[in-house]
């Protein structure tokens, strides 16, 4: 056979050979020479999945559970599995409209089309169930757990505050912890107690096809991290009591504080009007929160530790302390009362008129001349050099009865209240402008004075206790892992003689018995308490009563706001007293029914 | 001159051929199995699975490769024109029967199995072009004899074009590398490649530029071959025809491509902005190979592979699966197997005292080449998505039995070069 293109042979075998190694040398170069290739096979297939850790629960004093976490779901979608179907039926299934549908899977496309997005969260576990029955009609539409706040009984929502999800300046200041999308404490015990209640975040590692579909665990699991759960919260608060505060606070606006006085455990704090804690939780949230918000009633408020109130007659018992601990009058100190106190062209009315013995029988009538007399001959005392040196003096006692400064409670946002110094008339008036007639109505509690209805029960707790206070707190202790791991608390010692606070006890005592608070004895319970009218230059004057009960070893320091319910006597007094009552024997008496039967129906809302 | 000798059927066999065939064909079932299989299906003969049917198929195409063997050898010279014909008239009932698999109507279905006869069709258009180029009076010079051939290659190319499988058509411009071999004038390869390159210059670039770019350069031959009166006369013809083509094929690109054939010149041209969907078959393709490493990451450890994000991955990126299991050692050993296949039967075809023989063998050598050249090169992001199977590895019965039919009619052909003398 000629063959006339033998060479050609050569030419053939060497493109070949030519093709071979150009492959060679190109594989060498992806599988070799390149490395982020392999990161970016990782990154196909290997996705970190968050496992949620359930946040601690939390209970009472008595161990009753008052926050629990329960499942919602989240609905997602991945839009390269989804197929055409039918959106009137899908819209009315999970209910949302057909806009928000088209506009959420156009988002949804956009960001990714096979990893999944967010549709739709916060489904109730029953109406979940409901959509999942027809779910697998829509391919590409997926379920997905996760765990929320559940509460029991619907009270306390102030105390136990919310969750919600974390905002971006909360991302940035987290220190890498949170996530788009993570739940955090906002308010209340969930804020204050956040890094303790949210345990930490796991996260498993799996491996997923191109469809996104988990295919198991990356390496055995081994990468994976276990979701540690939070910690539990045993707290001081008495749920019973606090769901009974609520109710009798019912139409009425202002606060409930009531203390432990021996051990600075809060027992209750009503803040009314209050609102379901459930309310804020699921899918719904965000409307709730809005409506909340706008309420003119202001819902979302914590009176207790924000609302700063004149406290009126209450405080008479800190004015009659201070002047006799500043040495200017004796607990024999008597005055005069003409049914009102005048100097110059001021004149302030009294209730009652006739000679006062005594601090006690002062505090027993609330006789307003008494401790205007008593206040300004405290700031006018020729031992310091000028008023303004004797308010000061004044105002360090008031500071060390927790008067002015935040107690240090264990819940976010407390307010101050406010106790005027010389400071503060300087400025209104000038340096040596004003003098004790100009800011006697301090010795009533009017004027610039403003006090938390906190303020006002750990007052009470301090004169029960006889000369401390300890800092009111709300957790008494946090469980980790099994253990109760106590919270600090401090003891305020508040340098007064015992026998001046013994002095103060009896007359708060003989203001139930015989004063101005008679009308809400207990039969069986030796309650000690003062009642308050604050002026309210707003509106209807408030109604307020402080108290602590039983007299000899007190168990319990209360205070009660109502606001614009005028008299002391006439709501804040039968509630505070309903509220001990209640806490001590865990029954109304039979003689006190219409008591507790007028305060539950009284409705004071504007 | 024509003389027989007694011989056993087994006398002659190339069995480093035949070894070669059955380890591909051993790796391509290993590669069926690792892509495709769910954990938990070992069974090998389990005919649900992809695997179990590759390895059926296998069997199916040895014992055929068998019968080709007993055979004489004198009836695939004989009938080559008519087994050509049976398959063109088998792609023609496809146009009446077909049936559609993934888009592409090239299905032929008798009772259980289907077919494609496109893949039939290359062993077919192997034999006839044998037959025609080693006749004794074939003479490559003729243009009659030329278009002669070209209606040989052509009559398949367009009837599997006309089913839509554009990647199958394109092989059959292989045999241009066999015609080439025996004596095609290397003008034609050079135009032929020349045109390509112009055609995806035009997709690249504005064709204004390209017209004036081919002007200057023209101008330049034009002034370099001025005094030869001949080369200027094809030069100056061969300018105007670029610039006519350069406006045509802008033209077909524009109008005649479908959309996903424009994405797939773009993404290997790196326009990959315009054409990221069409990307991502390129692009899992090289990560799965490049996530390999050197010693890849073992037998059905391959993630990307295994959980479908490389597409057709037991098919056309069937190399993807080896690429990132074996690694590079292991890609590099598949590649050298298949260099010594072909050189293999580039040297069986030397041997060759048959000039049908000969031809034949080359046909086989440039058909293996090609699908070499393409399908490989896609899967390393170096051609565009073509989808052809990789010979004896690609999932696919009809693949493995017309590639089977393909080398083993030259196994006996081969086995028989000292018996016959044509």
């Amino acid at each position: 056979m000629t063959d006339v293109f033998q060479n050609r042979r050569y030419v053939i075998q060497y493109v070949v050979v030519a093709v071979v190694i150009v492959y060679v040398l190109r594989l060498f170069q992806l599988q070799v020479l390149s490395k982020n290739y392999q990161q970016l096979a990782r990154n196909n297939v290997l996705r970190e999945v968050t496992v949620f850790a359930p946040r601690g629960l939390i209970y009472d004093r008595k161990g009753k559970l008052i926050v629990d976490n329960q499942n919602e779901y989240d609905l997602w979608v991945v839009p390269s599995q989804v197929q055409a179907f039918d959106t009137a039926a899908f819209c009315s299934l999970i209910g949302i409209s057909d806009s928000l549908l088209r506009l959420t899977l156009k988002k949804a496309a956009a960001y990714s089309r096979f990893k999944p997005s967010l549709l739709l969260k916060g489904i109730s576990v029953e109406k979940y169930a409901a959509i999942q029955e027809e779910l697998y009609l829509f391919p590409g539409f997926f379920g997905q757990v996760r765990t929320v706040r559940a509460y029991p009984h619907q009270g306390a929502a102030h105390l136990l505050g919310y969750i919600g999800e974390v905002s971006q300046s909360q991302i940035e200041q987290g220190g890498g912890y949170y996530r788009m999308g993570d739940y955090i404490g906002i308010s209340g015990l969930e804020q204050f107690y956040e890094n303790e209640l949210r345990g930490r975040k796991g996260s498993r590692f799996v491996l997923v096809d191109v469809h996104n579909r988990e295919q198991g665990a990356f390496a055995g699991g081994s990468f994976d991290t276990a979701a540690i759960p939070g910690y539990n919260l045993l707290t001081t608060l008495d749920m019973d009591l606090q769901l009974y505060g609520e109710l009798l606070m019912k139409n009425k606006v202002g606060s409930i504080v009531a203390i432990e006085p021996a051990t600075g455990e809060v027992l209750a704090l009503v803040s009314s009007p209050a609102y379901d804690p459930s309310l804020l939780t699921g899918m719904e949230r965000t409307r709730h929160f809005r409506q909340l918000a706008s309420d003119s009633l202001r819902p979302l408020f914590v009176r207790p530790l924000k609302a700063a109130y004149p406290p009126g007659s209450t405080f008479k018992p800190a004015v009659a302390l201070a002047a006799m601990q500043l040495g200017s009058i004796t607990p024999r100190t008597g005055y005069s009362c003409a049914g009102a106190y005048s100097v110059g062209s001021l004149s302030v009315a009294c209730h009652h008129a006739g000679y006062v013995a005594d601090v006690q029988t002062a505090i027993q009538y609330s006789c307003n001349s008494y401790f205007c007399h008593i206040f300004r001959k405290t700031i006018d005392d020729s031992r310091f050099n000028q008023t303004a040196e004797g308010l000061d003096q004044w105002k360090k006692v008031m500071d060390a009865l927790g008067i002015g400064r935040r107690t240090g409670i264990d819940l976010p946002n407390e307010g101050y209240g406010y106790v005027p110094g010389s400071d503060y008339y300087d400025k209104i008036y000038g340096k040596k402008r004003w003098n004790s007639v100009t800011i006697v109505s301090l010795g009533i509690g009017q004027g610039e004075l403003g006090m938390t209805p906190l303020q006002m029960a750990n007052l009470m707790a301090a004169i029960a206790n006889g000369g401390y206070w300890i800092t009111p707190h709300v957790v008494r202790s946090v469980q980790e892992s099994g253990t109760g791991k106590p919270i600090k608390t401090a003891r305020h010692i508040v340098d007064l003689d015992t026998n001046h606070l013994s002095v103060i006890r009896e007359g708060l005592f003989r203001v139930v018995e015989a004063g101005t608070g008679r009308g809400v004895r207990i039969p069986g319970i030796t309650l000690a308490g003062k009642t308050g009218t604050a002026e309210n230059p707003h509106g209807r004057d408030h109604s307020l009563f402080v108290g602590f009960a039983p007299l000899h070893q007190p168990r319990i320091a209360i205070a009660v706001v109502v606001e614009n319910a005028g008299w002391g006597a006439s709501y804040a007094a039968p509630i505070a007293s309903l509220m001990v009552e209640k806490y001590l024997t865990d029954t109304i008496s039979h003689t006190r029914k219409y008591l507790e039967q007028r305060m539950l129906e009284a409705n004071l809302l504007p | 001159m024509t003389y027989y000798v007694s011989r056993r059927p087994n006398q002659g066999i190339d069995w480093l051929l035949i070894g070669l065939v059955v380890t591909l064909m051993v790796i391509g079932v290993l590669a069926v199995f690792s892509s495709g299989a769910a954990d938990g299906h070992f069974r090998l003969l389990d005919l649900t699975q992809m695997h179990g049917r590759q390895l059926l198929w296998m069997l199916v195409s040895l014992v055929v490769a068998g019968v080709i063997v007993l055979v004489d050898s004198k009836v695939y010279t004989v009938f080559a024109y008519a087994v050509y014909g049976v398959m063109m008239v088998l792609l023609l009932l496809v146009f009446v029967f077909g049936v559609t698999v993934r888009g592409d109507t090239n299905w032929l279905v008798l009772g259980p199995v289907r077919m494609q006869p496109s893949e039939f069709a290359k062993f077919a258009t192997a034999l006839a072009l044998a037959k025609l180029m080693g006749s004794q009076n074939f003479n490559i010079r003729s243009l009659r004899q030329q278009l002669l051939a070209l209606a040989i290659l052509g009559l398949p190319a367009v009837l599997v074009l006309l089913q839509g499988d554009a990647g199958s058509a394109i092989v059959f411009a292989s045999y241009a590398l066999v015609m080439y071999r025996f004596g095609l004038s290397a003008g034609y390869l050079l135009a032929v490649v020349l045109l390509v390159a112009l055609s995806l210059l035009t997709v690249v670039m504005d064709p204004t530029l390209l017209v004036l770019i081919l002007f200057a350069l023209g101008a330049l031959v034009l002034i370099a071959v001025r005094k030869n009166r001949a080369l200027l006369l094809t030069g100056a013809v061969a300018l105007l025809l670029s610039v006519g083509y350069v406006f045509a094929s802008g033209y077909v690109f524009e109008h005649m491509l479908e959309p996903h054939q424009q994405d797939r010149i773009r993404v290997l041209l790196g326009q990959e902005a315009a054409a990221r969907d069409a990307d991502y078959n390129v692009r899992q393709s090289k990560i799965a190979i490049g996530s390999g490493g050197f010693w890849g990451k073992g037998f059905l450890n391959g993630t990307l592979t295994r959980y479908n994000f490389v597409p057709e991955q037991s098919t056309d990126f069937i190399f993807c699966t080896i690429g990132e299991e074996f690694g590079f050692w292991g890609s590099t050993l598949l590649l050298l197997l298949f260099l010594a296949l072909i050189l293999r039967i580039l040297f069986i075809a030397q041997r060759q005292r048959s000039r049908f023989s000969m031809i034949y063998a080359y046909c086989v050598a440039s058909v293996l080449f090609f699908h070499l050249f393409i399908n490989i090169g896609m899967t390393i992001g170096l051609m565009p998505v073509i989808g052809i199977p990789l010979p004896f590895i690609s999932y696919g019965g009809s693949s493995l039995l017309s590639f089977t039919i393909l080398v083993f009619i030259l196994v006996k052909l081969d086995g028989d070069r000292l018996a016959i003398l044509r």
